[in-house]
């Protein structure tokens, strides 16, 4: 019999595992699968166990140099070559270079006769020469129930499959052994019993028309694991999970901004627009201009040379160019010029899954800084509302990861509340625009409010929001007693208050008028009372010059006389011309 | 059953009949008892049915691995016949001789 090598293994103090290098599988494993021991791999036909335990070893080979082993039990080497030649992996030239051994293990019951006692040594010994001869870390056993086909003893059969995996243990080997979905087991033959240490179960379902693959962990011992249904995908890149939260909120935060493209949104969130890498969500119900205002920033972007990808679910290219034209923006310059890339497909085209793959491949070729998504609400067409929730929260933090911003449009039905989103994405959403119909005197207009702006100021007004052929303007409501006001209410009310403020105006200049002149007739009165009274002080002062002359007149008249009478003092006569005088005047 | 005989082909000398001739490999893992058997077994059943036709291999694979591949070897041990074609593989240590005739498609001489 075989001695099987005793390889020795690592003392198992932690868990080591193996990273399987699949998108996603290694985040939800917590770094792969058990580190030298079996995996069990089940699910029903079709749903990609080959091809995982494929891109394990191949992975293995390439990114871990981890030499792997093949032993297939269903197809030939020459037809493994060829199917995942398709995928991009050249396993002859990873045979070449002592990276991979894929050894085809043939059975057929109708060319074996049994007789008597038998073991499985023969197995046991090519995979064991197979390990050995390239010192492979890694094996892939698949299926293994094929030797249930093949072989009748079932006894023996189940005595060497445990003796199988226990050397396999022994080898020191990570083996994944991949097995068919049973009716009652998850295994057709009741592999779950030999692998006890990691299984893993993979799920092909069609809902609603729509084809969806699923993975889950039913058990992984000795180490916490995701413990969902993770959708994956399986397309020319190979097998793809999609952790839900594989990222663990650790994508950066940037403190760069990004203009909206409209300059009075721009003030009302903090002066210089959204964060670059941050997402938006502008929900609003129909026709409240939720592509223009991402036709707006897309624009914005263009010109200060972004590239932008614009997933459109809902309308054609040309439409939006057409319709984005009327208001002013030229999108089909930045088509023309590369910088614009549209993607348009119907949500109901392929799954949910494939949607993600396909917006995900088209980010990856395109290398976008923006990318808008108009509108997600109709993803909800290919699903349901979990499931868009959970590819949506998927699409973020994919893109802040590579911080690309995200905007998303949302259509929300009229009647349901306005804070609510049909596909429930709103928390994952760093900055949420709101786009409302205020419907009042006979008209319906627009208006804006930021229900949310994380990480900075932004205004808490409601702006109207009016598209005109030179693109969109916020304009300033009209807040008041009776109300919010806008359209050609709020422009009838202006026109009000400027009607009262004119009137206002020439009310105060009247006053200012009158005042002047009031001050005129005034400074006339006061030029004529000062002329009477200069008048009257000529006359006054000429008596008055007339008196004096007439007194002295008197008195020379008096002295004359006196002295003609040779009066003999002087005094006397002064003082009695005095007296003369005095008595003149009374 | 020396180790010679387990490693190298055993020629059974045979006359040139021109008719069947009958290329049987026995493949085993060492020296255990179910091989022991079963080239024990096959050595009876050849000398009683197939006198003079016939030719036995054996192969111990702990020494040549690497032919385990082409006869595409499971189980030990196991008989392949190789001629007359086609190929016909009797897993076992051949205890069960009806079972080996039927396998060997050998018609017991009458």
């Amino acid at each position: 019999m075989v001695k099987t090598t005793h390889t020795t293994k690592p003392p198992a103090e932690l868990l080591l595992k193996s990273p399987t290098g699949i998108n996603g599988l290694d985040e939800i494993t917590g770094g792969g699968l058990p580190q030298g021991r079996p995996t069990l791999v089940c699910g029903g036909t079709g749903c990609g166990k080959t091809l995982l335990a494929m891109e394990f070893l191949v992975h293995g080979a390439l990114l871990f140099d981890e030499p792997g082993v093949f032993i297939s039990f269903e197809e030939k080497s020459d037809e493994l070559s060829k199917n995942f030649a398709s995928l991009g992996f050249d396993l002859n030239d990873l045979a070449a270079r002592n990276k991979l051994l894929v050894d085809y293990v043939h059975i057929e019951k109708s060319e074996i006769e049994e007789t008597g006692e038998y073991d499985l040594e023969g197995l046991f010994i090519r995979i064991g020469h197979a390990i050995d001869s390239i010192g492979a870390k890694r094996v892939v056993l698949d299926t293994i129930e094929a030797l249930f086909s093949g072989l009748a003893n079932e006894t023996i059969l189940r005595a060497e499959l445990r003796r199988l995996f226990r050397f396999l243990k022994d080898k020191g080997v990570t083996a994944i052994v991949t097995g068919e979905q049973g009716d009652r087991n998850l295994t057709r033959y009741g592999l779950e019993e030999y692998v006890a240490d990691c299984v893993i179960f993979l799920n092909h379902n069609v809902s609603q028309q729509t084809a969806t693959r699923r993975l889950r962990i039913i058990k992984y011992r000795g180490t916490s694991h995701g413990t969902n249904e993770y959708p994956f995908l399986i397309d020319e890149q190979g097998f793809s999970v999609m952790p839900i939260s594989s990222l663990g909120l650790d994508h950066p935060a940037g403190t760069d901004r990004v203009s909206t493209g409209i300059t009075r949104l721009d003030t009302m969130l903090g002066g210089e627009g959204y964060y670059r890498g941050s997402s938006i969500l502008v929900t609003g119900t129909a026709g409240t201009g939720k592509s223009t205002m991402a036709a707006h920033f897309v624009d914005a972007a263009c010109r200060r040379g972004e590239r932008c990808l614009y997933f459109a679910f809902e309308e054609s290219k040309n439409q939006i160019i057409r319709n984005m034209r009327s208001i002013g923006i030229d999108l089909e310059q930045w088509v023309n010029t590369g910088l614009l890339k549209f993607q348009n497909s119907r949500p109901t085209l392929y799954g949910l899954e494939m949607h993600l793959v396909a917006m995900h491949k088209a980010i990856e070729g395109f290398n976008p800084v923006i990318v808008v998504v108009d509108p997600i609400s109709n993803l909800v067409a290919a699903a349901n509302e979990a499931e868009v929730k959970s590819m949506l929260s998927r699409l973020i933090d994919y893109l802040k990861m590579k911080q690309i911003t995200a905007f998303c449009a949302d259509l929300t039905m009229a009647g349901s509340s306005r804070e609510r989103t049909d596909v429930g994405v709103s928390s994952l959403m760093d900055t949420w625009l709101l786009l409302q119909i205020l419907e009042a005197s006979g008209e319906r207009n627009r208006g804006l409010y930021i229900l949310k702006s994380r990480g900075m100021e932004h205004s808490n007004q409601i702006r109207e929001f009016i598209m005109s052929a030179h693109g969109v303007e916020l304009q300033d409501v009209y807040i008041g007693p009776g109300g919010v006001l806008t359209g050609s209410a709020r422009q009838a009310q202006e026109r009000r208050e400027s009607a009262e403020t004119l009137e206002h105006r020439q009310d105060i200049e009247r006053k200012q008028r009158e005042i002047e002149r009031k001050k005129t007739v005034i400074e006339a009165q006061i030029t004529a009372l000062h002329a009477q009274f200069e008048a009257e002080k000529d006359d006054l002062e000429l008596v008055i010059a007339k008196e004096n002359q007439r007194d002295k007149t008197i008195v020379q008249g008096n002295l004359a006389i006196a002295r003609s009478r040779q009066a003999d003092d002087v005094s006397h006569q002064q003082e009695s011309a005095g007296k003369t005088g005095k008595g003149k005047r009374s | 059953m020396s180790s010679a005989v387990m490693n190298s082909p055993e020629k059974v000398p045979q006359p040139d009949t021109g008719i069947e001739k009958w290329m049987l490999r026995l493949y085993v893992a060492g020296q255990t008892p179910k091989s022991i058997a079963a080239f024990a077994n096959l050595k009876k059943i050849c000398e009683e049915h197939l006198e003079g036709k016939y030719q036995i291999e054996v192969i111990d694979l702990l020494v040549n691995p690497t032919l385990a591949k082409d006869d595409q070897i499971l189980a030990l041990p196991t008989l392949v016949r190789k001629l007359p074609e086609p190929v016909k593989k009797i897993i076992g240590d051949l205890s069960n001789t009806e079972r080996v005739l039927v396998g060997l498609d050998v018609r017991p001489v009458s």
